[in-house]
């Protein structure tokens, strides 16, 4: 399988990052790249094989459902590039 | 102190500076201080993204007051090195990449609280390749580590592997006694590889991944860089066990790595697998890998060929599983909770130059192929026969291992080290091919070592692999014991 231009374009917008129209070609040519290299997976017979879920056998653990953390809200908000009291900013996003 | 005996402080390996600082023959302050000089005389090497000698001082001076009360932890005023992709409580934490330059965690990565924990010193955050994709510490944001090493008669500029480069050049250099690092396909191994040292992958699961910078979580792996094996082992004891806050972290005991060190490997059946002999390898390589062999048979060990059929669809499955989860990952790289945002008329618009221009271009590839792989339409065609094919891989190794291998050797990597800039410009899946022999261990969550094994025609280190059953670590160190006994320990010549 190999992408087209706009498939690049739909790709990068899923990912939420904005391409240029002068860097499309290029991303193109990189990504068939990759997925011809991957594309070798094709000749290995999977049939009835489970696909992996967990590396290590494990049963998922469960905690005990008691709060242990919070009460930090100016922790939470340092690093944030905008913020107004313990709030998160950003544009505007319902009109 | 003169500069002769500050120098032979960092030529110590972690145990020795453990029982000098024991016996009170020098005191962690000077060790430290000793460090911090040799780092700011090293900075060409570019391993350090940042030092923080204050905070070594202060932790040595405590470590000192804890010595002398005859106190004191595992690791009680050892320096150590810090990969950029642990958090670090109140130090700017990075993973290398523009995105999170702003980045200081108010919360400290599970694996580096236990080695402080453990008495340990940090002396600073070391480079790596952004958000660890990369295979020679080109991606940093940083810019490119300089290897140690150089060629005979050369003064071209050599990769010292990745993505943990940072951490392998550091230590290779006499600038920290241990470092940290993270593996998702081959980062901590290959880069030590390169670079003439040790470097530990634990099973999955040994090691806490809480407040580790997360790439591809079902793969990722925290472990040890270190001069020998005894220091690994020490340094693993520090760094692994359970944590509640990491659900794939294993409620298991740590053993005593150390103890495993000088165990008689006598009758131990040593894997050769035949698929790892692949087309176009070098010579040197192939030479290496029987001079392994030979080292383990000499000590008492059977060799036996064995088969892992599904070896070349390792990487090729990595380069869907690692990018898929990868994209979810990075999903989180927004501008609206940390690091940088760049302003847009709307959230969407805000998002996309945000991280446009906050990650590198590896990065923004690999967020784009993990994202067209898990888009509706392509996700079985691509992720879920991926992770068919590691079943299959993981199962290669298990019938290897129920067949009586107690573990396999390989060569760490295809080659050795190569020049700065002389990859990056090609076709990105060349690159990737560096990680042919690792990338294996990482899809089937199994415990790899690289070893050091000699000095290739050119004067480059090579090193070898190997890989043992789920949380049978011990059993590695006990092998690379052996081969590093042989091969002895590999120092760069001081040029810079």
């Amino acid at each position: 399988m190999s992408v087209d231009a706009a498939t690049v374009r739909r790709i990068a917008h899923l990912a939420r990052i904005a391409v240029q129209e002068d860097e499309i070609e290029h991303l193109r040519g990189e990504l068939n790249a990759m997925l011809a290299f991957v594309e070798q997976l094709s000749e290995v017979d999977v049939t009835g094989v489970e696909p992996m879920t967990s590396v290590t056998p494990m049963v998922m653990k469960q905690r005990d459902d008691v709060v242990t953390d919070g009460g930090i809200p100016d922790l939470v908000v340092a690093n944030a590039p905008a913020r107004e009291d313990h709030f998160f900013l950003v544009p505007k996003v319902v009109e | 102190m003169s500069r002769e005996s500050a120098t032979s402080l960092t030529a110590l390996t972690l145990a020795e500076a453990r029982d000098g600082l024991r016996r009170r023959d020098f005191s962690s302050r000077e060790l430290t201080e000793a460090h911090l000089a040799a780092m700011a005389a090293a900075r060409v090497l570019n391993a350090y993204v940042l030092e923080t000698p204050d905070k070594a001082l202060a932790m040595a001076d405590a470590s000192d007051a804890r010595l002398t009360a005859g106190e004191g932890g595992p690791l009680e005023g050892l320096p150590l090195g810090i990969k950029d992709m642990f958090a670090t409580a109140g130090v700017r934490t990075t993973a290398c990449s523009k995105i999170l330059e702003t980045f200081v965690p108010v919360y400290e990565s599970t694996v580096s609280s236990q080695l402080w924990r453990d008495g340990a010193v940090m002396l600073g955050k070391l480079n790596n390749d952004e958000f660890a994709m990369g295979s020679s510490n080109e991606t940093s944001r940083f810019g490119p580590v300089i290897s140690p090493w150089r060629r005979t008669g050369d003064t071209a500029a050599i990769v010292p592997g990745g993505s943990s480069g940072g951490s392998a050049a550091a230590v290779a250099a006499g600038l920290c006694l241990g470092a940290t690092g993270t593996d998702t396909g081959g980062s901590i191994r290959q880069p030590a590889a390169f670079a003439g040292i040790v470097g530990v992958k634990p099973t999955y699961g040994r090691c806490s991944r809480w407040g580790i910078v997360a790439f591809a979580s079902s793969l990722d792996q925290a472990g040890p860089f270190a001069r020998s094996v005894r220091d690994g082992a020490i340094l693993l004891r520090s760094m692994a066990g359970h944590d509640p806050k990491d659900t794939t972290s294993v409620d298991r005991p740590v053993p005593d790595y150390e103890a495993a060190i000088g165990r008689s490997v006598k009758g131990m059946r040593i894997g050769i697998p035949k698929e790892y002999r692949v087309d176009g390898m070098p010579e040197e390589i192939e030479a290496l890998w029987a001079r392994g062999a030979a080292w383990l048979k000499a000590a008492g060990a059977e060799m036996v060929e064995v088969s892992l059929p599904h070896t070349k669809y390792a990487l090729p499955a990595y380069y869907i599983v690692a990018p898929a989860e990868a994209s979810s990952n990075l999903a989180r790289y927004d501008g609206v909770r940390f690091g940088v945002r760049v302003p847009g008329d709307d959230i969407v618009e805000m998002y996309e130059r945000t991280r446009a221009a906050g990650f590198g271009p590896e990065v923004r590839r690999r967020v784009m192929i993990g994202t067209y792989v898990l888009s509706a339409g392509y996700y079985d065609a691509y992720y879920l026969r991926a992770q068919q094919v590691r079943t299959l891989i993981k199962r290669d190794f298990e019938d290897c291992f129920a067949a009586g291998v107690d573990a396999i050797l390989t060569p760490a990597t295809p080659s050795a080290a190569f020049g700065v800039g002389e990859k990056v410009h090609g076709d990105p899946v060349e690159m990737y091919l560096n990680d042919i022999f690792t990338v294996t261990v990482n899809m089937a969550g199994l415990p790899g070592i690289a070893v050091p094994g000699g000095l290739d025609a050119q004067g480059l280190p090579l090193g070898l692999q190997l890989i043992g059953r789920p949380f049978d670590e011990e059993t590695l160190f006990s092998l690379a014991a052996v081969v590093e006994q042989e091969a002895g320990r590999l120092t760069p010549a001081r040029w810079w």
